[in-house]
């Protein structure tokens, strides 16, 4: 600025168009255009963040949806299985019995038990129930498809390489002969894995599955929707429509604005030493993990339901009082019907928020592994973000893909329920 | 039981409508006109008459009933096994008593022990049945209370207008009790915590090795509750963490709000909204898998030796995290800085860059400020990416390739599976939340007393 009036005060005439001019304008129009580039190149790195995420769970997340089976003969022997108690008996000698079958050049014992662990080692219980299911089959020949067990399903889909030095894979060159034999017979092949999702959790990441998650997923989903909603209504009525101007409604609007930004794990403590600790509710269960996500839910439904109450213009209220109804007539007749997509939008998005949340679900113990889907909401259970916890942490080289799977998973779910609240908003949501 | 109370709680509360609403218009004999309120107001009073005394009857048994029967069991024991025991040692018989109410035997049981599972079992028994029946009396003196009451004048409406009113208050107030539940129990957790650890050595101690001795007098595990290494990880992952969302974030709001067109706009806002509701255990995930394996391979090309666990992976996967958290809040403080600043700026021939650089930004640099003291409040009580991808044990150091470990890390790792609340261990997990609560409660106050005190400025 202090050259500029110099510069004036010596020429009473400014050149515009001097070259030290046109420079000087060049370089402003620069910075200009570098700041630009700078946005730009900002929201393109968050962009390509994101698609990297996105992806790479993609990348990883494939192979967990197909899962690899070999189709084998099974002969139900009817002197190993008995047709009236078909749930004991030995399948294990059944299923060891078929697959050395097709390598009867193999009479080396070792070689044997590595062969038959070539199938999934909960192959016999999969047998077990088919069996259990259709009792007739006891003396008869069936055909079914059984899953390999980790490393052959990692070895048939590309992920444990062939041409690796046989000391770096978790599979020797003799396993991978074996295998081979099954392979050539055409016995192998990788249909869509629908266990990933009907399955319940298992050690066996062949066999594990979400069902379990989310089953608990959906009941703390149910308790958090029946705790936070009407209340959250409640709330935000008396706040935004009878509260008066006083010490005690501000403290609890204050309240509330704190509560949005409270750390998660800090609401899994007060579970932990209330719900647990004081009034002994049972750990893991759905009941609890619903009642600490209602806690951390609430502001934002409130704070939701407050902006969709705001939004119905006053001539509504007016109009009803002027007919003589009474105040919480006009409230239950007209105004919170006319509000209630904004607060159903918001309680969708709340409840998105709840189904992501995994601090304050491990702080209550619902990263048990637990291999039943819950009955209740007072049994033990997992939810999906704990599900995906455990196996992330989960060494097996199975888990590793099936994590990714379950967070696609995980992610599908909170698109369509976001997704909802964007088609509630866009159809029913009135422009005054 | 339970399900059986609830029902008939209900099924009251709906008999309790009708019948409330039919007696109002037998009262009248038919004729609406002459009653004060309309008979649903008249169904609607003995409705909630009978369900929320009931309802709250039933809730604060099954509340109660735990720590009354634990009571009894403790009562029940002779006096010489009990004397001199502590509340933990108390607990684990009590938890033995259930254990074996519920048929899970793990060894054979000493016979009082039997004797009062035997009981306990018959106490629960003898709670349901009692909870149902007092629940079913409440019900039906709440319908005769609530029938002798309606007559022709009763002003049935504004007795149900006062009670919704009162619903409403006490639903209100639930945010309230929320926050007097958090402090009431991290304080009282921590105080137990500090009376076997002192709070000086806890809040200035070098060295964190929470253990407790597994045998006593075992010197090497008597751990040590110093909190400054938890802290200073902490702070050393939210700090990288904004040193890569606030110029990002910041760049990101500057280009949506000033140069980008509308199409730009409508594409790009929701892109970054899905980041925003990604889970943070997902991104944590995503640490493991991608972040922290690609720069453990760069560090070795460059020559340096990066943890697996580094706290900079961390630090920058929660970077990621906060990119749109950060954007939108610059970008609200932003657009909230008045037009006319910025024509008057453009009309005196100013370029775009050096108006939002020289005008808008110190404008909006109050909400600006605001809005990265909550990214860093978040940041210090983000949980699931530091648990996955940070490391646990407590070192002393700012290097960001080497592992660190945070406050909400050893929360969680302090309290998996493990619900004793008698050591040291797990109460110095209430000790660090109550830090952290305290922590992340003065930036909010403060971020939005920044917010607040710039916003009245333009008003």
């Amino acid at each position: 600025m202090t050259d500029l009036s110099n510069q004036s005060s010596q020429s009473s005439k400014h050149d515009w168009h001097s070259g030290d001019a046109n420079r000087r304008v060049r370089k402003r129009h620069a910075r200009d255009r570098s700041l630009r580039y700078a946005g730009l190149g900002a929201i393109a790195l968050a962009l390509a963040l994101l698609g990297i995420l996105v992806s790479s769970l993609l990348y990883s997340g494939r192979h967990a949806f197909t899962q690899s089976v070999v189709e084998l003969e099974y002969f139900i022997d009817p002197l190993k299985i008995s047709r009236d108690d078909p749930a004991k008996g030995s399948y294990r000698s059944i299923v060891k019995k078929t697959i050395l079958s097709h390598f009867p050049e193999v009479t080396n014992g070792r070689e044997q038990r590595r062969i038959v662990k070539i199938l999934s080692g909960g192959a016999k219980y999969l047998l077990r129930d088919h069996i259990v299911y259709n009792p007739e089959m006891v003396g008869k020949t069936i055909l079914l498809e059984l899953p390999l067990s980790d490393p052959y399903d990692q070895l048939h889909k590309g992920v444990i390489r062939r041409d690796l030095p046989e000391n770096q894979r978790r599979i020797s060159d003799r396993e991978i002969a074996f295998f081979d034999v099954l392979v050539k017979k055409d016995l192998v092949s990788s249909p869509i894995n629908w266990g990933l999702i009907f399955n319940n959790d298992s050690r066996r990441p062949e066999l594990a599955g979400l069902r379990g998650a989310i089953v608990g997923s959906f009941y703390i989903l149910l308790v958090c929707f029946l705790i936070s909603f009407p209340v959250g209504i409640a709330a935000a009525v008396y706040l935004e429509e009878f509260a008066k101007n006083n010490k005690v409604n501000d403290l609890i609007e204050v309240n509330i604005n704190n509560l949005a930004a409270v750390p998660s794990v800090v609401f899994g403590l007060l579970g932990l030493a209330v719900f647990l600790g004081y009034f002994e509710l049972p750990r893991s269960a759905p009941l609890v993990g619903g009642m600490v996500l209602s806690l951390m839910t609430l502001p934002t439904i409130i704070i939701a339901a407050r902006a969709a109450l705001k939004a119905v213009p006053p001539s509504i209220r007016e109009a009803a009082l002027g007919m003589g109804a009474s105040k919480h007539q006009v409230m239950m007749h007209h105004v919170l019907p006319l509000a209630m997509p904004g607060i159903l939008t918001g309680t969708i998005i709340g409840l998105a928020q709840a189904l992501g949340e995994t601090a304050p679900l491990l702080l209550i113990g619902m990263n048990a592994f637990i291999t039943s889907d819950p009955g209740s909401i007072m049994e033990p259970a997992t939810a999906l973000p704990t599900q995906i916890y455990s196996w992330a942490d989960s060494p097996e080289r199975g888990f590793t893909s099936r994590t990714s799977a379950a967070i696609i998973v995980l992610l599908g779910f909170l698109v369509i329920m976001n997704l909802m609240a964007i088609i509630l908003r866009q159809k029913f949501e009135k422009k005054w | 039981m339970t399900s059986l109370a609830f029902a008939t709680i209900l099924a009251f509360v709906a008999a309790g409508y009708f019948i409330g609403r039919h007696r109002s218009m037998s009262v009248v004999g038919g004729r609406h006109s002459k009653l004060h309120s309309r008979p649903t107001y008249h169904g609607a009073y003995v409705a909630l008459w009978i369900g929320i005394p009931a309802l709250l009857f039933v809730l604060l048994w099954l509340l109660f009933q735990n720590n009354f029967i634990d009571s009894m069991i403790i009562g029940a024991l002779p006096t010489a096994e009990t004397e001199g025991l502590d509340a933990g040692q108390l607990q684990l018989i009590i938890n033995e008593v259930k254990a074996i109410a519920s048929g899970n035997i793990f060894k054979e049981p000493t016979a009082e022990i039997r004797a009062l599972a035997d009981n306990y079992n018959h106490w629960m028994s003898m709670s349901r049945i009692l909870m149902v029946g007092l629940a079913l009396v409440i019900c039906l003196a709440a319908l005769i209370y609530t029938l002798t009451r309606i007559s022709d004048v009763f002003r049935a409406r504004q007795r149900v207008e006062k009670i919704v009113d009162g619903l409403m208050i006490a639903c209100s107030l639930i945010a309230i009790f929320t926050t007097l539940g958090i402090v009431v129990s991290l304080v009282i957790e921590s105080l137990r915590f500090f009376e076997k650890v002192p709070f000086y050595e806890f809040l200035f101690g070098l060295n964190w090795e929470p253990q407790i001795p597994i045998r006593e007098g075992q010197v090497a595990a008597e751990g040590a509750f110093g909190a400054i290494p938890v802290f200073t990880g902490t702070l050393l992952i939210a700090g990288l963490s904004l040193l890569v969302s606030v110029p990002v974030g910041l760049l990101t709001a500057i280009y949506l709000s000033q140069y980008a067109g509308s199409t730009f706009r409508v594409v790009v806002k929701p892109l970054l909204e899905f980041l925003a509701g990604v889970p943070t255990v997902v991104y944590g995930f995503f640490a493991v898998l991608v972040v922290a394996p690609a720069m453990k391979q760069w560090g070795a090309q460059i020559g340096l030796d990066i943890a697996p666990n580094s706290a900079i992976a961390a630090g920058a996967v929660m970077g990621i995290m906060l990119i749109p958290f950060i954007s939108s809040l610059s970008d609200d403080a932003i657009s909230a800085v008045p037009q006319t600043l910025t024509d008057s700026s453009l009309g005196l021939g100013a370029t775009k860059s050096e108006t939002i650089i020289h005008v808008l930004l110190p404008a909006a640099l109050p909400g600006i400020m605001g809005g990265i003291l909550l990214a860093a409040s978040r940041a210090i009580g983000e949980t699931m990416i530091v648990v996955m991808a940070a490391g646990l044990i407590a070192t002393l150091t700012l290097n960001p390739f080497e592992a660190v470990t945070t406050v909400t890390v050893q929360i969680v790792t302090l309290l998996i599976g493990d619900t004793a609340f008698d050591n040291p261990k797990t109460l110095s997990a209430f000790a660090l939340g109550l830090m952290l609560f305290i922590t992340t409660l003065a930036l909010n106050v403060l971020a939005l007393r920044i917010v607040q005190k710039y916003r009245e400025k333009y008003d």
